[in-house]
């Protein structure tokens, strides 16, 4: 128990007083509420309504993706293949993030990337392209990239714990397939799909490299802002302003994470 | 947990940096004769009985540690390089992409280790906001630096500097002439900025140019910010960071930058040319200083003399960049004739912002660059 606790204790208990501390202090140590406060201004306000904005979408498009894959996946066979395939590619992809994802869409999408000189050479089109895949949509399309497995990996569970019988129970007390998914299947997934989901906001809402290494003018999310608030030449002295910022970050991830907790209490009732 | 769980990561290397910055300062074992115990407080190389008391020193402590200083940026590659070779001193380069704010953020959590950095290499409001970590040296040339360009005792002291100016690929895109010409639909999706002009000192110098050019002033940072907005309205801005690598692939044909950074690239794409603005030459120098909790400080103020030599200062004009010393060196007759002719041309008033001027300019970039860009 005890290297447990001092294990939390410095990777997850001194940070967070730390980062609570510092959010409340002013610049001379003494109590103060200016570094909350300025959390209101226009700045990190937009920051943080596109990192919402960034987590929802590719949660959304993930997680509904990922439980149709996952689905794909759980009608094969334990043992065939497909399944095999594709659970250990999903664990491979769904770490798969950070500066190496960027650089893969970069050569594939950016300028002068791959996909974008050959629609140039068949369409007539500028080669040049767009700046789309250096802001926020291109965050969601490459952040659903590594959204897609994970929810894969986190939904699967749920779907192999439908059991067989339920159906069968089912369709012996006269339902039909839509009776059975609508009355019986979904209902026992929902907590479960809906737990994935928020998993996956969390895991959005908290990414940085990918995005980092991505977008290099300005700070349209919440852990680039904190970047730019710490490296910044130009505006000083707001590097204790990242605090505040990443108090932030902390209340969003709590909440998502507490009700997360409870669904996945809700899910455990019957898979197990 | 599969949490994707970079920032706990971040937070959990930040406690772990401090908790290193905590542990008890190892007493340089290597350097630990009185020799260093003067460097760390001479204000110049006599008060160490000479210059070649000074190297004795330095060579003693046998490194350097250097921050923030890319290899292809005002030849500091070859600069780094030539100190070795000269000195029998091992130069460590670390983080060279970082910016100014990353040297002293790594000066205040190194402090005490061998590993913090000895001297730095500042953008102005990062050098002008921390003078207090800085230690006074005067470098034997120190009479020949104009005034406006040190502090007189040595505290900082200007080393390089330039303009700001449009570099392009004369193979992809047409002559550039003026600001304006890059709104036109030739430079669609092709016009670059060298970083976040809210972050990157260059980029902010960027913002200030084209400020000038439009009517704004060294006080007025707005014509700029609604200049690029145009630009990204025109569909021509390109928020990516413009490299050595980017350049040469292709990928940003047109890089806003010092002309010196401009200027390092035509050397390997021959189409590539630099173009200073006319109506608004917007000079930058950068500050050089010594860390006064400097782990080697003897090196680090042999560091200041090679970079202050006439060697040293003709190794910075190799690079592109205006050497703080160069109007005394023409006159000596020791500057690189040659390279400084082939220095881009600038015709009218340098335009020089103070800090002051810096600030407000900031402080209204950090308020209206996001929604003009966004």
């Amino acid at each position: 128990m005890l290297p447990f606790l001092v294990f939390v204790g410095i990777f997850l208990l001194v940070p967070t007083v730390t980062v609570v501390v510092g959010a409340f202090q002013s610049d001379d140590g003494g109590f103060s509420l200016d570094r909350v406060r300025a959390l209101t201004d226009e700045t990190p306000m937009r920051a943080l309504r596109e990192s919402m904005l960034l987590s929802f979408s590719s949660a959304a498009v993930g997680s509904v993706l990922g439980a149709l894959l996952a689905y794909l996946v759980v009608t094969a066979p334990p043992t065939s293949v497909i399944r095999r395939t594709v659970t250990a590619v999903c664990g491979v992809l769904a770490q798969f993030g950070g500066v190496t994802l960027a650089f893969a869409w970069m050569a594939t999408l950016g300028f002068g990337g791959l996909v974008t000189n050959l629609l140039a050479d068949a369409f007539g089109r500028d080669d040049s392209g767009s700046a789309w895949l250096y802001e926020l949509p291109g965050l969601v399309l490459v952040y659903t990239y590594f959204q897609i497995p994970l929810m894969v990996i986190v939904f699967l569970p749920a779907l192999e714990g439908l059991r067989p019988q339920w159906r069968e129970a089912a369709v012996n007390l006269g339902a039909s397939t839509r009776q059975y998914w609508f009355q019986v299947a979904l209902p026992l997934l929902r907590p479960a799909f809906l737990g994935s989901a928020l998993l996956l906001f969390a895991n959005a809402f908290a990414a940085y490299a990918t995005a980092a290494a991505l977008v290099s003018q300005g700070a349209p999310i919440t852990p680039l802002l904190i970047r730019s608030a710490l490296t910044s030449e130009i505006v000083l002295g707001q590097a204790n302003f990242g605090y505040a910022l990443a108090l932030q970050m902390v209340v969003v991830v709590a909440v998502v994470m507490t009700l997360y907790a409870w669904l996945l209490k809700r899910t455990s009732r019957w898979l197990s | 947990m599969k949490v994707r769980t970079s920032f706990i990561s971040a937070l959990a290397v930040a406690t772990l940096v401090s908790l290193a910055a905590c542990a008890p300062p190892d007493d340089d074992k290597d350097s630990g004769s009185e020799n260093s115990s003067d460097a760390a407080s001479a204000t110049s190389a006599a008060d160490l009985g000479g210059l070649d008391a000074l190297v004795e020193a330095a060579e003693k402590e046998g490194e350097l540690n250097v921050i923030a200083l890319p290899p292809d940026w005002a030849n500091y590659g070859t600069i780094i390089e030539a100190f070795e070779k000269k000195y029998d001193i091992k130069v460590n380069s670390a983080q060279p992409d970082a910016a100014s704010q990353d040297e002293i953020n790594a000066a205040e959590q190194l402090a005490g280790s061998d590993r913090a950095p000895d001297v730095f290499d500042l953008g102005q409001s990062v050098a002008l906001a921390n003078t207090d970590m800085f230690a006074p040296y005067q470098v034997e040339t120190f009479d020949e630096i104009p005034a406006e360009f040190k502090d007189p005792d040595g505290t900082w002291v200007n080393d390089y500097g330039g303009f700001m100016s449009v570099g392009y690929d004369s193979a992809k895109v047409p002559d550039v002439t003026s600001l304006d010409d890059l709104l036109g639909s030739e430079f669609k999706g092709k016009v670059a900025l060298n970083g976040d002009p809210t972050q990157a000192g260059a980029a902010f110098s960027g913002v200030v140019m084209a400020s000038v050019a439009n009517g704004g002033s060294v006080d007025d940072i707005a014509p700029g910010v609604e200049y690029f907005g145009k630009l990204k309205d025109a569909g021509n801005f390109l928020p990516v960071d413009p490299t050595a690598a980017t350049i040469e692939s292709g990928q940003t044909p047109v890089v806003i930058d010092w002309d010196y950074l401009n200027a390092a690239e035509s050397a390997k794409l021959e189409s590539w040319k630099v173009f200073v603005p006319e109506d608004a030459p917007i000079a930058g120098y950068y500050f050089q200083a010594i860390n006064a909790d400097a782990p080697h400080p003897a090196a680090a103020r042999l560091w200041q003399e090679f970079l202050y030599s006439d060697e040293g200062q003709n190794l910075w004009l190799g690079g592109g960049a205006r050497p703080v010393r160069a109007d005394a060196m023409v006159e000596a007759g020791t500057i690189d004739q040659e390279l400084y002719d082939a220095l881009p041309e600038v015709t009218g008033t340098p335009v020089i912002p103070t800090n002051e001027q810096t600030e407000s300019m900031a402080a209204y970039l950090a308020e209206n660059w996001a929604k003009a860009i966004g």
